[in-house]
């Protein structure tokens, strides 16, 4: 067996973390570069994996297979094309949120520090994990350090928050859990990849879906159970909020392509119109919510519920466009709301105020955050030549092919982004400098200048050039989307 | 000629009590002697019971008596719990002023009645075993005799138990008169056809057993007891006495009437949900740590019953990790509790653990571990406990009762979460002391870590269940 690549890029945040616990908490400095440390070192195996990863091949890669509880259940982890790039996502984004941490943690770093990386481990396990159980075991196991993020070193209302966060998303995935078991029981196994070869009975399929549905719908967040979105967002930390809307929010997108869509065809299908329906209004109703906003942070939530309402749109349309277009969607979703969220965090840390009111005319005392804040708001609306202008375009063109009307629906959400983002940009940025606070502000320092540019060179380079990333899926999505009909045919032959 | 050489951790246990009265007695200031010497018995029991180790069924004393691998194994949790919960709480004991010389000798000779109710096979052995565990727990929860609260749960405890005790006597005579015997065995040859009397019968018994393991709706006095006796008392409440009536559940239900299953698994169900869903809603409301640990141990129990209402050797099996990975996670709850204290003063309100986290960070730490562990949340120990129960139950189909117990499990994070919020989001106040016994400091170390890395490998614990066969 050759070295178990995945594991270490699971575990390696783990060890970290425990390094950290026997730091003395007095040394911020060492914890600092030790986290930084280990994070960068997991995005460089990342990137390793990336280049040594067969992009013409829609097979599993680099499994690995062990026995875990006897007789049970197999520790199986391995990628394909579609994981991979979630998994470059989450150890691109980790390092910069530990890097942000700078300016916005005064108290309890190490714990802090601590969380983000275990927080990473979970997250990188969720995308490799090709067994039901494990999978639940690092989806869920993600509650702990989130609703601490969030309860420690939030805001006003952060008890509030992180309760609400805890239970909505506790309550959806237990009935997951009901699901998987079943599964066990009625397919013998819970390994994903035989589960794709043995297919499931379709009499089961709806229940089973709709169990999965109740626990990724809240973590997506669909309408109408979105609402914990915008309270965990606004009084969560800078780089909580980063997690939570680059990486948290598709762990669950990513479970619609993995176990929805490919466990269950049958159900997948029935339940179409249904989707496009949540999905519209999630685009619609959120949009307007986003339009009336005070609040920064909240405005950017509203505005990520409504571009996942895009990403389940093109999911569920079963087109090569649609399909990539959601994956693409989410990963471009991952850098910019990433972006959006770390320049929240610069102005609010000079302020400490998050009201769209409380700003205006930054342009003339942040010249550098200005631009690079433009680069941000034109990447979210979906401009041609950043990266959300490629996702929303795909998937827009795969839905003409399903809908006209949805499509067409759906266009209007992306004239309501443009909208609300681009007043907010006029709100803050331009005008006249009225509060006295502004005045004094700071321009960006080196730390967060590296931070954003990154952030927007790679939004740009890859709106011209997104070629590294639809090579690495296409094949994946190609057998994917064979594999599905193949199944729906087969399972409409039979009922002829 | 009768070998008794297989009860010989019952005679040691016996003799010992006697011994250590007769010390009582002639010895003046021997209280700390006799109970550092109990915990010397109790462990020295556990390495004879463990050398036993039978390989096949052995019966005692023209049958009444069993000794297998399931009891031995039982026998075993018992008295490392026992001796665990005595370790803890020695430092409780003598800061409280309830070390007289009965004491460790009223736990051990209810550790005794224990052993002999686990391996009963006959109903008046089985009655025997959980009297004498029983009066020894009176005495105990009223052991602070000049606190009102103590005496008062002592009280409540005695007149409530001897009415179950009462229940399930006639329950004992409505089976011997419709089986026309107390033998376990011979009741199962007896009872072919279903007779009402022998449902009845049945009833009886489970709800004064369902007492014991303070099963919804016979848990009124839970709350009151567990608060009202000293810690160190109510964690012997919290642990001993159900994981020695849930064995009974295992040895009566599925032993004798085995073949009315389908008579009995709808009282097990009810009892199960019930535990379950009143466990998880009526904590939400409670101030104080004790009460609330008794909520939380009425829903744990559900949990467990209901890995017993599916009639597998599965559900048992798991049902007995779920009781294993449940006193782990008590145990370690108790040592913190131990911990909460100021000049020999204790505290026991959720109030008092706030902000704990800044003056205290190991302790809230593994307090978090437990309670994260305690509301099921994975990779912790507990949510593998309720992930094999619920496996046991979806094999079966059992949807309602799989469904309505994840639900109460999400009802019950909202009160162990609420714990954590207190701890490490409140503000903080003062310090507690820090000169705790390193015994107690060992437990909670080694008891939080193993619910931290149980899922590593959960072969471990798991191995010693997977030869239990009862069906």
């Amino acid at each position: 067996m050759n070295f178990p690549i995945i594991s270490s890029l699971i575990l390696l945040p783990l060890i970290g973390a425990l390094f950290l616990f026997f730091i003395n908490s007095k040394n911020i400095t060492g914890i600092k570069y030790v986290s930084l440390f280990v994070s960068i070192i997991n995005f460089l195996i990342s990137i390793y994996l990336w280049l040594i990863f067969d992009q013409s091949s829609y097979e599993f890669q680099f499994v690995e297979n062990r026995v875990w509880i006897k007789d049970f259940i197999n520790y199986k982890v391995g990628v394909d094309g579609i994981s991979i790039l979630f998994i470059i996502l989450t150890t691109f984004i980790t390092p910069l949120c530990i890097l942000s941490v700078n300016s916005s943690i005064k108290n309890r770093l190490k714990e802090f520090l601590i969380a983000i990386l275990l927080m990473e481990t979970l997250m990188i396990g969720v995308f490799c994990s090709l067994d039901l159980v494990i999978f639940y075991l690092f989806f869920e196991g993600g509650l702990i350090p989130m609703f601490l993020i969030i309860g420690i070193w939030g805001g006003e209302r952060r008890v509030y928050s992180a309760f609400k966060f805890f239970l909505f998303t506790l309550l959806g995935s237990v009935l997951m859990l009901i699901a998987v078991i079943s599964i066990y029981w009625i397919a013998g196994t819970t390994d994903v990849e035989e589960l794709y070869k043995l297919g499931i009975d379709p009499k089961y399929q709806n229940l089973l879906w709709l169990a999965f549905f109740s626990s990724f719908a809240v973590k997506t967040p669909m309408w109408p159970v979105h609402t914990w979105l915008p309270d965990a967002h606004v009084e969560a930390p800078t780089a909580g909020s980063v997690l939570l809307a680059a990486i948290l929010l598709k762990m669950a997108g990513y479970g619609f392509i993995r176990f929805s869509i490919g466990l269950f065809p049958v159900a997948s299908e029935y339940f179409v119109p249904f989707i496009f329906v949540i999905s519209l209004i999630a685009i619609i109703y959120t949009s307007l919510v986003a339009l009336m906003q005070d609040d920064m942070k909240k405005l950017i939530a509203y505005s990520s519920v409504a571009h996942m309402g895009f990403v389940t749109l093109g999911l569920f349309t079963f087109t090569q466009q649609g399909v990539e277009g959601g994956i693409f969607q989410m990963i471009s979703h991952g850098i910019v709301s990433a972006a959006l969220f770390f320049s929240v965090g610069v102005v609010y840390d000079r302020t400490h105020s998050r009201r769209i009111n409380d700003y205006g005319g930054l342009v003339n005392v942040m010249p550098k955050y200005s631009i690079l804040l433009m680069v941000f708001v034109l990447g979210s609306l979906g401009l041609p030549g950043t990266t959300g202008f490629i996702g929303e375009f795909l998937i827009l063109m795969g839905t003409f092919k399903k809908s006209f009307l949805v499509a067409a629906i759906a266009s209007l959400g992306v004239i309501l982004g443009a909208a609300y983002m681009l007043w907010l940009y006029k709100r803050i940025v331009f005008g006249e400098l009225t509060n006295q606070k502004i005045l004094k502000i700071i321009d960006l320092n080196k730390v967060e200048l590296s931070i954003l540019t990154l952030l927007a060179l790679s939004i740009i380079f890859f709106g011209f050039y997104p070629d590294p990333f639809s090579n690495t899926y296409s094949v994946s999505v190609e057998n994917f989307l064979n594999e599905y009909n193949d199944k729906l045919n087969s399972y409409n032959l039979q009922n002829q | 000629m009768i070998n008794l050489f297989f009860i010989s951790t019952e005679i040691f246990l016996s003799l010992s009590i006697l011994f250590l009265l007769l010390i009582g007695v002639f010895k003046k200031n021997s209280e700390s002697f006799i109970y550092n010497f109990s915990c010397i018995i109790l462990l020295v029991g556990l390495a004879i019971n463990i050398n036993l180790n039978p390989q096949f069924p052995i019966d005692l004393f023209n049958n009444s008596y069993k000794i297998d691998y399931f009891t031995t194994l039982i026998k075993s949790i018992i008295l490392i719990s026992a001796f665990l919960v005595m370790l803890c709480s020695l430092n409780y004991v003598k800061q409280n002023d309830i070390l007289k010389i009965e004491y460790p000798i009223l736990i051990l000779s209810s550790i005794l009645g224990m052993l002999i109710m686990v391996s009963s096979n006959d109903l008046i052995v089985f009655y025997v075993g959980l009297e004498l565990q029983s009066l020894a727990l009176y005495v105990l929860a009223a052991f602070k005799r000049d606190n009102i609260l103590s005496s008062e749960s002592g009280l409540k405890y005695f007149i409530l138990s001897a009415l179950s005790s009462g229940l399930l006597l006639y329950g004992c005579s409505l089976i011997y008169g419709f089986s026309s015997s107390t033998n376990f065995d011979l009741i199962y040859q007896n009872s072919e056809s279903i007779e009402y009397g022998i449902i009845f019968g049945i009833v009886f018994v489970l709800v004064g057993l369902a007492f014991k393991i303070t099963a919804v709706p016979f848990h009124m006095w839970a709350p009151d007891v567990y608060d009202g006796s000293p810690t160190s008392v109510t964690v012997i409440f919290a642990i001993l006495p159900k994981i020695a009536a849930l064995t009974v559940f295992i040895n009566f239900l599925y032993g004798p009437f085995l073949e009315m299953f389908d008579q009995w698994q709808a009282v097990i169900i009810f009892l199960s949900i019930g535990s379950m869903v009143l466990g998880a809603v009526a904590a939400i409301g409670q101030k104080k740590l004790k009460r609330l640990i008794a909520y939380s141990s009425i829903s744990h129990m559900g949990f467990a019953l209901a890995g017993l209402s599916v009639g597998t050797n599965e559900g048992i099996q798991n049902s007995i990790i779920y009781l294993i990975i449940y006193l782990i996670m008590n145990i370690a709850f108790f040592c913190c509790l131990f911990m909460l204290k100021r000049e020999n003063q204790y505290f026991d309100k959720v109030e008092d653990l706030s902000g704990l986290s800044k003056n205290h960070p190991l302790l809230s730490l593994s307090m978090m571990i437990i309670l994260f562990s305690l509301a099921g949340i994975p990779p912790l120990a507990g949510f593998f406990a309720k992930f094999y129960i619920f496996t046991a139950v979806i094999e079966q189909s059992m949807y309602f009762l799989a469904i309505v117990g994840l639900l109460s499990t999400v009802i019950a994070a909202f009160y162990y979460i609420r714990l954590i919020k207190v701890m490490y989001f409140d503000e903080q106040r003062e310090k507690y002391d820090l000169n705790h016994s390193i015994g107690l400091k060992m437990i909670l170390v080694v008891s939080s870590t193993i619910i931290l890395i149980y899922f590593i490998n959960p072969n471990i614990i798991n191995n010693f269940v997977s030869n239990i066969t009862i069906i």
